[in-house]
């Protein structure tokens, strides 16, 4: 199911911002390239909010301990860990469209 | 030819003996040869138990102790049942059955079943379902970790049962929880395996000393509690509270899966010196769980000589390998105090040689045995620098010298090269990941120059990481001499390579004025994420308030002027300049805090007060209704300047530290830097707010002088500020801090302290700049300084005009 979460410009350039779909959380990042990625909110490691960290590229850095993770494919750089990816796009109107699946 | 269908070989075992042994074997060519399937109990790869107190104690995270990933076993090939428990061998059959009911064929099994906790029978230990008891805890693996942490936050005394080892470890790990924390210990002293009594007397005390109840010679008989732990009762009849109790009393091979096929067992399985057990030729053992010659070893460099064996002979390689015993020697830390032993612990013949040393006072103890000119055994406590040597002199049993002395001490400090020309090939250097200097060696020869790609390569020193200063030493002694430094180590983020100095002229070249425009022209590495915060600070130094600020290249922290908690809360630590309030000021703090159900109000360590585990929204609320400026308690800044009442009030104070210190946070407030500045000012050298161990200290003395320290530090490093000069006003001291910080903004490291900077660099040279303005920069330090100083601005004032949208916002709304 795809859901139209706001205008991009609520989430400045190079940060990110979370949202609650239904009972699900979701990170979204606006890139300095201008592109939208969104992933779970929580860090799998100890619930630290992802939306707060740091991004280059699309690796993201969790605020609390600084695990790291690969925006696209949800992957930790150390292997083990994925982090839950949603596909995200802008529609015409330049508002963020996520597809939240069986949500 | 080589056999066209692989054989079947099951290990069961998945720990650091069951996975070092396969690497063994692939090293060997295995996987041409096997089809291998590997039991793990746990749910994932293989990790390092060593490291497992770093762990609870915090200090390492879990993903940082993994030796093979799960990818790794996909990459060889390796069928890993993970979380798969194997509850039967079926040796007719040749099968080993998994608790999944999996089913394992084999043609040849490897047991590396490794150890369980020893439980002694106490009394009240369990619950009647034979569970244990809440707050009871046995800590063996990352499970045991995971269920310790939840379960100590926030309780006041923990008890651990067993001052062995492991026992220690613990009591490290729940220290950190910030526990009282009780050692018990049935043995008559701390480490009986390891260290004679009179050692782990000295243990006792340095353990004391940080803090550590030590309780020897004490039976516990019961764990007292209804639903929970809240105690233990001794058999003499005295007891302590305590509301987390970890047993930690020693291990025991694991052997009951041996038992059950059939094998013989004694008090571990029973192999020979080709590490195969004597009733069935298929059926190999070795780790913990294993008994050879009689000896059981809990330690993990005899795992490594037994995984080489068994994997020349399986491999056949060598059919000739053999195992012939370990000479166990360990070098440790506990809790910061370094320890090595090896072999026996007191003279077991008439005749036995014993050289002791004994320093209480400073935690040394030093002691050999000797027999016929070889050393048989060692204890080293406090200081080890002799170790290598005496390990080496034990392993190899090499004659000795009659000069006894000189095993004890450095006496005219021979050549190091000389040591390592002697040092044989095979001496273990890196005990957790069994890497010899012959290895390492090996590895210069091939081409690795670097310190750092040796270690990645041979993964010595990527254990607990005791062993790294002598790899540095060996590797430069390969090098013949010095080893090259990794270029990157100089860089000032990782993916621009240019050095600070460098780097600034390069930005002061190119006028870059933002974060994404120094990566976009200088990067290699694209836009990395970790180097933005480095980067953002260094371009405030050199622009001050003409850089143009990107938030997004903050932390957290400084994106919204808070410190972030472990639940996404955030800390608010208004500015109390020299911890001076008022009556009014605590009115109103007591009124935000009661207005925002503020849940924690703290005295903080720099004379402050913090508002703790406040919501992301409520920060700009409760800032305007504070009506009091940021402490900055969050970024690596200026912070704080504690001081004593000084001169107005104190019948010894020298001068008006009070006074000085609302002066300095009044020029300094906000200033950011490489790290955070602790400053303090002291009204006389009885220095009560602790001016020797601040980042910048100042201490009034007699005739209206004040003197400055910088570099000092008590945290995680503790370090006496050294003495940069005397002066004999406010004002001078001012600008003698204020050129001295800029020279550090200038040029430490990122998240380098000053005690680094000040160590690094030399105080004559810090002096001679900072005093002497040897190199001419003094006015320009200064004029950079006032710069940053004029462009001070509250970040609270933010609360009124947010800089990005949704700045406060934890939760977006849907808006559509």
């Amino acid at each position: 199911m795809e859901v139209t979460l706001g205008s991009l410009s609520a989430i400045p350039p190079g940060e990110g911002r979370a949202f609650a779909v239904g009972k699900r959380r979701i990170a979204v990042f606006h890139t300095r390239q201008g592109e939208v990625l969104a992933v779970q909110a929580e860090c799998p490691h100890r619930g630290g909010p992802l939306a707060d960290g740091l991004i280059g590229g699309s690796t993201l850095v969790c605020p609390l301990h600084s695990w790291k993770f690969d925006l696209q494919s949800g992957k930790a750089d150390h292997g083990e860990c994925v982090l839950e990816t949603y596909a995200a796009r802008l529609n015409r109107a330049g508002q963020i469209v996520v597809d939240v699946r069986d949500a | 030819m080589r056999a066209a269908k692989k054989k079947k070989l099951v290990v069961i075992g998945n720990g650091m003996a069951g996975a070092r042994c396969v690497e063994e074997i692939l090293a060997r060519g295995g996987a041409d040869q096997f089809e291998i399937t590997m039991f793990g109990e746990e749910p994932h790869g293989n990790y390092n138990r060593i490291l497992l107190s770093d762990v609870l104690n915090g200090s390492h995270d879990e993903a940082d102790i993994y030796l093979n990933p799960l990818a790794w076993y996909d990459q060889h090939q390796i069928q890993l049942l993970a979380g798969v428990r194997a509850v039967s061998i079926l040796r007719s059959a040749r099968q080993v059955i998994g608790d999944n009911g999996v089913t394992a064929p084999y043609d040849q099994l490897i047991l590396a079943m490794g150890s369980v906790p020893f439980v002694p029978p106490i009394e009240g230990l369990r619950l009647p379902d034979g569970s244990f008891k809440p707050g009871v805890f046995v800590f063996r693996n990352l499970d045991d970790c995971r269920k310790i942490s939840r379960y100590a936050l926030g309780k006041k005394k923990g008890a651990v049962i067993g001052g062995g080892l492991l026992g220690l470890e613990a009591a490290r790990g729940l220290q950190n929880f910030e526990l009282e924390v009780h050692v018990v210990h049935l043995a008559s002293h701390l480490m009986n395996t390891q260290l004679d009594s009179q050692a782990g007397a000295i243990l006792s005390t340095t353990l004391q000393q940080l803090g550590i109840h030590v309780h020897v010679g004490v039976n516990t008989k019961a764990v007292v509690g209804e639903d929970c732990v809240t105690g233990l009762l001794f058999s003499d009849g005295r007891s302590i509270d305590c509301d987390v109790c970890v047993v930690s009393a020693g291990i025991k091979p694991h052997v009951e899966l041996a038992v059950r096929a059939g094998l013989t067992v004694e008090r571990g399985i029973v192999v020979d010196n080709q590490m195969r057990t004597p009733d069935d030729p298929r059926i190999f053992a070795l780790g913990e769980c294993v008994q050879h010659r009689g000896q059981i070893y809990g330690l993990v460099a005899p795992l490594w000589e037994q995984a080489k064996v068994l994997a020349e002979h399986l491999t056949g390689v060598n059919p000739e390998a053999a195992y012939h015993g370990s000479k166990v020697a360990t070098r440790l830390k506990v809790m910061g105090v370094e320890v090595a032993s090896m072999g026996i612990t007191e003279p077991t013949q008439e005749g036995d040689e014993v050289v002791q040393f004994t320093e209480p006072k400073k935690g040394t103890y030093k002691k050999l045995i000797i027999r016929n000119g070889r050393l048989l055994g060692s204890i080293l406590l406090g200081d080890i620098s002799k170790s290598a040597y005496l390990m080496q002199a034990f392993g190899q049993e090499t004659p000795l010298p009659d000069e006894r002395l000189s095993l004890l001490f450095d006496l005219g400090a021979p050549a190091a090269k000389v040591t390592f020309e002697e040092m044989a090939p095979a001496m273990q250097v890196c005990n957790c990941n069994g890497v010899s200097k012959g290895s390492l060696v090996e590895c210069v020869r091939s081409g690795q120059r670097t310190a750092k790609g040796v270690m990645e390569k041979t993964r010595a020193g990527m254990g607990c990481g005791a062993c790294k200063g002598l790899v540095n030493e060996i590797v430069a002694w390969a090098c013949g001499g010095e080893a090259e430094l990794d270029p990157a180590s100089e860089y000032y983020v990782p993916c621009i390579p240019l050095s600070k100095p460098e780097l600034i002229a390069a930005i002061c070249k190119g006028e870059l004025k933002s974060v994404s425009q120094v990566l976009d022209q200088l990067s290699l590495g694209g836009e990395d994420a970790s180097s933005k915060p480095a980067l953002a600070s260094l371009l405030s130094t050199i622009w001050g308030g003409d850089y143009e600020d990107e938030r997004d290249a903050r932390f957290i922290n400084d994106r919204v002027h808070a410190n972030i908690q472990k639940d996404g809360s955030f800390t608010v630590i208004p500015q109390i300049p020299g911890g001076v309030t008022s009556a009014a000021q605590l009115r109103r703090i007591a009124d935000v805090a009661d207005k925002y159900r503020v849940p924690l109000l703290k005295l903080t360590g720099g004379q402050r007060i913090d508002l703790v585990g406040v919501a992301k929204e409520d920060l700009p609320r409760i800032w305007r209704d504070l009506d009091m400026p940021s402490g900055f308690a969050y970024g690596k800044r200026y912070r704080t300047c504690k001081s004593c009442i000084g001169s107005e009030y104190c019948r010894f104070g020298l001068g008006d530290s009070m006074g000085f210190a609302q002066r300095v946070e009044q020029r300094f407030q906000g200033l950011d830097a490489p790290g955070k500045l602790k400053l303090a000012t002291a009204g006389c050298p009885r220095n009560c707010s602790e001016a020797l161990v601040k980042d910048v200290g100042a201490v009034a003395v007699e005739g209206g002088k004040w003197e400055l320290y910088v570099g000092g530090a008590a945290g995680a490093h503790v370090r006496k500020g050294e003495l940069l000069a005397v002066v004999d006003s406010e004002a001078l001291g001012l600008k003698y801090m204020g050129r001295f910080i800029q020279y550090y903004r200038e040029n430490a490291r990122y998240l380098e302290r000053t005690y680094g900077f000040v160590e690094r660099v030399g105080i004559a040279q810090i002096r001679s700049v900072v005093i002497d303005d040897s190199e001419g920069i003094a006015e320009r330090l200064d004029a950079a300084l006032q710069k940053s100083v004029d462009g001070y601005a509250d970040p609270w004032r933010e609360a009124v005009a947010p800089k990005t949208p949704n700045q406060f916002s934890s939760l977006l709304p849907i808006v559509q």
